[in-house]
């Protein structure tokens, strides 16, 4: 576990508007661009960097002490780092777990991610607070300002920006995991899947319940980890795949991921939803993070994006339906929109199919919906956590309940 | 869900005296309570015998009734305020214990009371271990292994199943108390015998050991709609073995995953639905298997606890505040974050900061005891400390906690004795930070370390870096070999001025000069609830070594009140509830108040209670760079106690406003020369005395005087270090022994008034009227430190003229020390004679007290003097007269250090106070001692055992206890006294003389009280044994004639009037 002391190397971090942070270097050496966001989770850092929704994106953790646990083989979210580079206020230079096999310098080292450490990372969150998100550059090797904003200058951000290409697998692929965990918290019983495995197109085994189509626009292990769990086969195919594609592996029901960017950037996977609304009204179709805001625009929505986003493991979400509150974890830039009438209830602009299903308590954004005559749902935010808490789980449940709802009146209509 | 309007009338218990394991967070959370309830729109009736907390004062709620917290005396408060509901989780664990008697007596169903915050059920649920382990195994959660007995043979059979080593714990005590690990047989049956004993239920828990695993505390909340959210997770630095409020702990924890903490948090919120606490706060404690990971719940306490404090201090987030809400059908979600107001408090606090709590222990005041520690609590105080990184704040706690050290070593003040230093590590004890250090430094593995003491590696290498600083700093040569770097780089490692310049050879001022002039300053940022996603309203800061500064001070008036720090005997809860009052008062002028800092369990560092909060050690440096910052009016030095005036020269000489009494003459009354020329001059005679810097000295000065003399150090609180001596060779040895506690400064030497009596007065004065506030007549002869001493107001038994001449001398004194605010002084009166003993001119410890008996706010008053207002503007002209009998007795600590005798003396010791308030002396003594926890028997056996020269001054006590229909014991020299004097006595042998002997007597409960008094000034072996014996048995015991004498008049009253209960309003109505 001890490790020979890091170099500390020079690093700055330039944000577009000209606040310059000076620290020094975490990970790789070498630059990076992206959208400077901040994650206010206490725990989950190597879950963080492995989320495919931070693709292009700069994470700054707010909690300062960040790497004592390491990283291990288990708690990752995808096959590689994504964030595009990482601000911590201090790393540890020693770690403690007994399931750590790495320290957070050296995975970052790895994988080639250009960090930025010993800067006032409360400083940079209030100022993203105060100016919303901005594009930045973490530098380790050049120190010109003038250089630097030019480089920030031809960056193009991610507003209309299709970032889902980045992340989105190239081939389908059956999730498989090792062992039939007990729970999706018994993280030590099972290892992830592995991707870019060829689709297997017919069922296997007598456990499978379900299959369900998995449209990856930066789909995290623990959302499969989950399906599994619940004993779901999950088919997951690129967001390229079209209506017929999808259509062709006969699912029970289609999941629509998480991912990073803007839906706006995306119109095609829009498109296949479209189709799938239009042509299969009968369906389960449920959506998280990305996946619901193209929902929402495919059924004629819209989006905007947020000041500075909502990135951490502690966001209230209500249920609207039970008044019970769970507390979420996040990573999106851009919502849904929607409003209160004088009546008080909430509903997603320019979408009378919708009704408002979960709302954020901290600044009252849409934070889920559902179709009011079909078995479409979706939400905001991530239940599948990985980080942060399990209280989100039980919408996994219903939508395996509408699948089993819409199986069980196809087996009584064809009775 | 809205609020419920079948509810009116609310009862909230407090958790009475301060003692080790229950201190002032249980103020803290009951002063919430009782505002949040009352904004809430809802009467409180607050029943707690504490005066020197916030939440007795007649303002805090409806009515307050400074009663002892015992089930009769509640019953009779239910009967007449017939609440609507009881509010059973705020008073600690005496509270949460009362509130299951009341209801287990029927009192509650009797009178329509509904119990609120924790059900019956639940608070059972919680508290049996066994109901506990059955309701675990059913949601599928671990526990550790063991189970209950109530016999030794049943504690052998479950040893026997689960093996050694193992740790017994006695049910319903505490803070622990009894507890004990034992690694082999004979120590096993020992701690379980004693156990049993201990718990009131004469059960023992006996259960496998976990010692050394990871141990962490969750902080929950849950509404009535099943609304469950973590406020703050804990990781105990110190492993499983060392009681968590013994323990250095951290927050949030450290060195989980997220897996594993969600798995925590998942277990947290099984726990709290099947335990079936409907709202409010509840701790969740765990042990981690630092290897397996394997988890087990430890326990869970149904109420806001110390933990709960910490971590509403920790985050931003008021536990108790909510918890209050939430009992009266309130949901989280209902109810607005204070400090982001914008959005709800039905959120995880997440924050950018670490925070450090160490606690503060006293072995020095017990030197009898062992500096171990274990499962048994023992420490009296914490400290808190924010940091940008575990490092700034170890070592910000470390500064904080005023022994001396101004962080991890490197001050100065290193220990010496480094001997078996394996040993030091593995024994957890209160040192053990430093001997890390000193491991560290003289090479030893991290490793090691970390396998030694158990403690995890992350916090072991996070020291290690702060020692390599150290090493750095020490080999800097000159002003200019410390680069701004590494000057930086020490500052962001925490640590001081003082341990910088140490390390480089310069005074703290000079570092601090050259550190400005490279313009490395702290920046103060904001405890916010939410990292800083969100504006936050609430101006709670810290400081660190950052970019960015978030104080911005206002352009308002405003003056800064520096805290008493850390609880410690001598030094607690009286002195937060004066500085308290000064924020009211400023805020009632128009001022803005600034509170400073570092005690978690505190009303002061509440951010709701002053308009802004620096939760900061009290130091030169940290005070001095919050001044600078504020650049306020006045700072207050005259309420904290010690801590703050040490603090009033150098921040004098610093330029530092200090408002109020100057520190000139603050400093004139503690120096005796000087002083002794000034009370000579004003004609007030004193005990003779002399002033010693060596051995030499002071022996010449006892000859001069004559003995017995009493010695102390200057400049000590609490008496520390205070000792009477009768002759030279005990003199010699105390001058060795005290020269380091004194720290270079002078041992004062006072002639001894034996057998005087003592008064306390406190007054206030605004430079040119002096207003007596209290006197009050010491219980205890002189010799008996007054923190300990039971006393009286108004005085019984001294003559009007008397009274007079201390009026006038309080006056005088305090017009010649130019006293601005408040005055305490203490004399002694023997033979008619009166003498000045000592002059405090600030807040003394008995201001809450005397504020609490006459009715008016002394603290608050003389706040507003100290900002310019007159006596005669604020009305407060003339001595309160009372008509009511108000008695103060003291709580000791000696159940929690088992070798320890129970003999008071010059040296204080009591943790905390209670009072006794009614009409008749009798009465309100009665009531003080039954709130001590010495409840006086109305019938049955008291033995007698009474030194020679106290038996003829006991004799008339003694005959009225026979006259009273007790029976009595005696041993041999006092029965042949008593029976020569006629009155009917049973014999029973002294220890060592035959059985059955007294202690025999005592353990099989046959006696109902004990006298006994002791021969000399050093206690003999059967006596301690004898005063052990009552303590353990909880019999109540007196050691002094005078407290006899009161003990008796107490038995009488409570036999021939009835005891009533009275609202503290109406004694001023």
């Amino acid at each position: 576990m001890t490790k020979p002391k890091r170099q500390s190397r020079r690093a700055v971090l330039v944000i577009e508007d000209g606040r310059t942070f000076q620290g020094t270097s975490l990970g790789a050496t070498g630059e990076t661009v992206g959208e400077v966001v901040f994650n206010t989770g206490m725990t989950g850092y190597q879950e963080i960097l492995g989320d495919p929704s931070y693709d292009g994106q700069i994470v700054a953790m707010t909690y300062p002490h960040i790497g004592n646990t390491g990283v291990n083989a288990t708690d990752i979210e995808s096959d590689r780092i994504r964030v595009a580079g990482f601000v911590v206020r201090e790393c540890s230079g020693r770690y403690s777990s007994w399931r750590a096999t790495h320290s957070l310098d050296e995975y970052l080292k790895e994988q080639g991610i250009v960090g930025i450490e010993g800067i006032d990372t409360r400083a940079l969150t209030l100022h993203i607070r105060e100016k919303g998100a901005k594009k930045g550059i973490i530098s380790t090797v050049d120190f010109n300002y003038e250089s630097l904003m030019n480089k920030l200058f031809k960056y193009p951000g991610l507003v209309g920006q299709d970032l889902v290409k980045n992340v989105t697998v190239r081939k389908s692929y059956i999730f498989r995991p090792g062992t039939e965990p007990e729970s999706p918290a018994d993280y030590y019983t099972y290892t992830p899947g592995r991707p870019e495995q060829e689709a297997d197109t017919g069922p296997e085994g007598q456990e499978n319940k379900h299959y369900i189509v998995a449209v990856d626009c930066g789909i995290k292990y623990n959302i499969m980890r989950i399906f599994s769990y619940f004993k779901c086969t999950v088919i997951v195919v690129p967001a390229t795949y079209s209506y017929a594609e999808i259509l062709s592996l006969n699912p029970d029901g289609v999941f629509l991921s998480n991912g990073p960017g803007d839906p706006q950037g995306v119109p095609y996977v829009v498109q296949t939803v479209r189709e799938l609304l239009e042509h299969q009204p009968e369906l389960p179709i449920f959506g998280i993070c990305l996946g619901h805001q193209i929902q929402a625009l495919a059924l004629g929505g819209r989006t905007y994006k947020l000041k500075f986003g909502h990135r951490g493991a502690n966001h209230p979400v209500m249920d609207l339906a039970t008044g019970k509150i769970e507390i979420t974890t996040q990573s999106h830039g851009f919502a849904v929109e929607g409003f209160q009438d004088e009546s008080g209830t909430w509903h997603i602009t320019d979408c009378d199919e919708l009704e408002v299903t979960h709302l954020n308590l901290n600044d009252n954004t849409i934070e889920g919906f559902r179709h009011k005559t079909r078995p479409v749902f979706s939400v905001q935010y991530h239940p599948e956590s990985s980080p942060g808490p399990h209280d989100s789980w039980y919408l996994f449940r219903r939508f395996i309940e509408l699948i089993e709802q819409r199986k069980t009146a196809a087996v009584g209509s064809t009775a | 869900m809205p609020k419920r309007t079948d509810l009116k009338k609310i009862m909230i218990i407090g958790s009475g005296p301060i003692v080790i394991g229950q201190a002032c967070e249980f103020d803290y959370s009951g002063t919430q309570a009782c505002k949040a309830l009352r904004e809430e729109g809802y009467q409180v009736v607050l029943v707690n015998n504490n005066p020197a907390t916030i939440m007795t004062d007649p303002e805090m709620a409806e009515r307050v009734y400074l009663e002892p917290l015992v089930p009769e005396v509640v019953a009779k408060i239910i009967e007449k305020e017939r609440p609507d509901a009881l509010l059973s989780t705020m008073g600690g664990q005496t509270g949460l214990n009362l509130s299951v008697k009341l209801a287990e007596s029927g009192v509650l169903d009797k009178y329509g009371v509904e119990l609120i915050g924790a059900k019956l059920e639940a608070i059972r649920k919680a508290e049996e271990r066994e109901l506990f382990g059955e309701s675990m195994r059913r949601i599928g959660l671990d526990v550790v292994r063991g189970s209950y007995a109530t016999d030794l043979k049943g504690a052998r059979r479950i040893v026997e199943e689960i093996g050694l080593p193992a740790i017994i714990r006695p049910s319903f005590t505490l803070g622990g108390t009894g507890g004990g690990l034992a690694e082999d047989m004979d120590q096993f049956l020992e701690a379980a015998e004693t156990g049993l004993k201990l718990s009131p239920i004469s059960k023992i828990l006996v259960e496998e050991s976990v010692l050394g695993w990871k141990e962490y505390e969750l902080e929950v909340m849950r509404d009535l709609k099943d609304n469950v959210v973590i406020i703050c997770s804990i990781e105990n630095f110190d492993p499983m073995g060392v009681h968590t409020g013994d323990s250095i702990t951290v927050a949030p924890a450290q060195t989980l995953t997220d897996k594993e903490y969600h798995r925590m948090r998942d277990a947290s919120l099984a726990v709290i639905r099947e335990i079936g606490v409907e709202t409010g706060g509840s701790n969740i404690q765990f042990a981690v298997h630092p290897r397996t990971g394997r988890m087990v719940i430890i326990e869970m306490n149904p109420r806001v606890s110390r933990s709960s404090a910490l971590a509403s201090k920790a985050t931003g987030f008021p536990i108790a505040k909510m918890a209050a809400k939430l009992s009266v059908g309130l949901t989280l979600d209902e109810i607005p974050n204070d400090i982001t107001r914008k959005t709800p408090a039905c959120f995880e606090p997440t924050i950018d900061y670490v925070v450090t709590k160490i606690p503060r222990f006293t072995f020095d005041k017990f030197p009898d005891t062992d500096d171990l520690l274990t499962i048994q609590m023992k420490s009296v105080g914490e400290v808190m400390a924010i940091g940008r990184s575990f490092k700034e704040s170890l070592q910000k706690a470390l500064r904080s906690l005023e022994t001396n050290r101004y962080g991890l070593g490197a001050d100065g003040r290193e220990i010496t004795d480094l001997e078996n230093l394996e040993d030091k590590l593995k024994r957890p004890n209160s040192q053990r930070l430093f001997y890390i250090r000193h491991a560290l430094k003289s090479g030893m593995d991290e490793d090691l370390i970390s396998e030694i003491t158990y403690i995890d590696p992350w916090f072991i290498s996070q020291i290690k870096e702060i020692v390599e600083m150290e090493d750095r700093l020490v080999k800097v040569k000159s002003q200019i070999g410390l680069t701004t770097d590494l000057l930086r780089s020490a500052k962001r490692l925490g640590f001081s001025d003082r341990q910088i310049g140490h390390l480089c050879k310069m005074d703290e001022i000079e570092l601090r000069k050259l550190r400005k002039g490279r313009g490395i300053q702290p920046v103060f940022k904001q405890v916010d609830t939410c990292a800083g996603e969100f504006e936050a309203h609430t101006p709670y800061l810290y400081s660190t070594y950052e970019d960015e500064d978030e104080a911005l001070p206002t352009r308002r008036r405003k003056v800064v009140i520096l805290g008493s720090g850390p609880n410690r005997i001598g030094q607690g809860i009286e002195f937060d509830y004066c500085c308290v009052q000064a924020a009211f008062a400023l805020h009632e002028e128009g001022y803005e108040s600034i509170m400073v800092n570092s005690n978690p369990e505190t009303v002061s560092t509440d951010y709701d209670i002053s308009d802004r909060l620096y939760f900061e050690p009290l130091t030169l440096e940290d005070v001095l760079n919050i001044v600078e910052r504020e650049k306020p009016e006045g700072v207050i030095v005259q309420f904290g106690g010690q801590t703050p005036l040490k603090l009033a020269i150098p921040l004098h000489n610093q330029g530092v406003p200090i408002i109020g009494t100057s520190p000139e003459k603050i400093d004139l009354a503690e120096d005796r020369e000087r002083f002794g020329k000034l009370l000579h001059e004003l004609k007030i005679d004193h005990p003779e005395y002399g002033i010693a810097y060596n051995e030499k000295e002071a022996l010449a000065i006892a000859a001069k005087i004559g003995y017995p003399v009493l010695v102390r150090p200057s400049y000590v609180l609490g008496g520390q270090s205070m000792a009477i001596v009768y002759d030279d060779s005990v003199l010699k040895n105390y001058m060795k022994t005290a020269i380091d506690a004194s720290l270079g400064k002078a041992i004062l030497v006072d002639k001894f008034l034996e057998k005087a009596s003592e008064v306390d007065v406190d007054a206030i004065s605004d430079g040119s009227r002096v207003v007596v506030g209290g006197i009050m007549q010491h219980i205890e002869r002189a010799g008996i430190h007054s923190g300990d001493s039971a006393c009286v107001m108004p005085p019984l038994e001294i003559p009007p003229e008397l009274m007079d001449r201390m009026r006038e001398a309080t006056r005088k004194l305090a017009l010649a020390l130019e006293v601005k605010g408040l005055i305490n002084i203490q004399y002694a009166i023997r033979n008619n004679d009166l003498f000045v003993l000592e002059v405090n001119p600030r807040a003394s410890r008995t201001v809450p007290y005397v504020s609490k008996t006459i009715g008016v706010s002394l603290a608050r008053l003389a706040a507003k003097v100290m900002i310019g207002r007159t006596l005669d503007e604020l009305g407060f002209t003339e001595e309160p007269e009372i008509k009511h009998i108000s008695v103060k007795e003291s709580v000791l600590p000696f159940v929690k250090f088992p070798h320890v005798d129970t003999l008071l003396g010059p040296e204080m010791k009591s943790t905390g106070e209670v009072i006794g308030l009614d009409r008749s002396y009798g009465i309100s003594m009665a009531k003080a001692q039954m709130s001590a926890g010495n409840s006086l028997p109305t019938s049955g056996a008291v033995a007698v055992s009474l030194a020679d020269k106290d038996k003829h001054h006991l004799l008339l006590t003694i005959r009225k206890l026979e006259q009273l229909g007790f029976r009595l014991y005696a041993t041999t020299g006092t029965r042949s006294f008593l029976t020569g004097h006629s009155i009917k006595c049973e014999p029973v042998f002294k220890v060592g003389e035959g059985t059955p002997n007294i202690v025999d007597l005592i353990r099989e409960n046959r006696v109902d009280m004990l006298i006994n008094t002791p021969i000399g000034e050093k206690s003999q072996y059967d006596a301690k044994a004898m005063r052990r014996a009552a303590l353990t048995q909880g019999i109540p015991y007196v050691t002094t004639t005078s407290g006899a004498l009161a003990a008796v008049e107490g038995i009488e009253a409570l036999l021939k009037e009835e005891l009533t209960v009275t609202p503290l309003q109406e004694y001023f109505k």
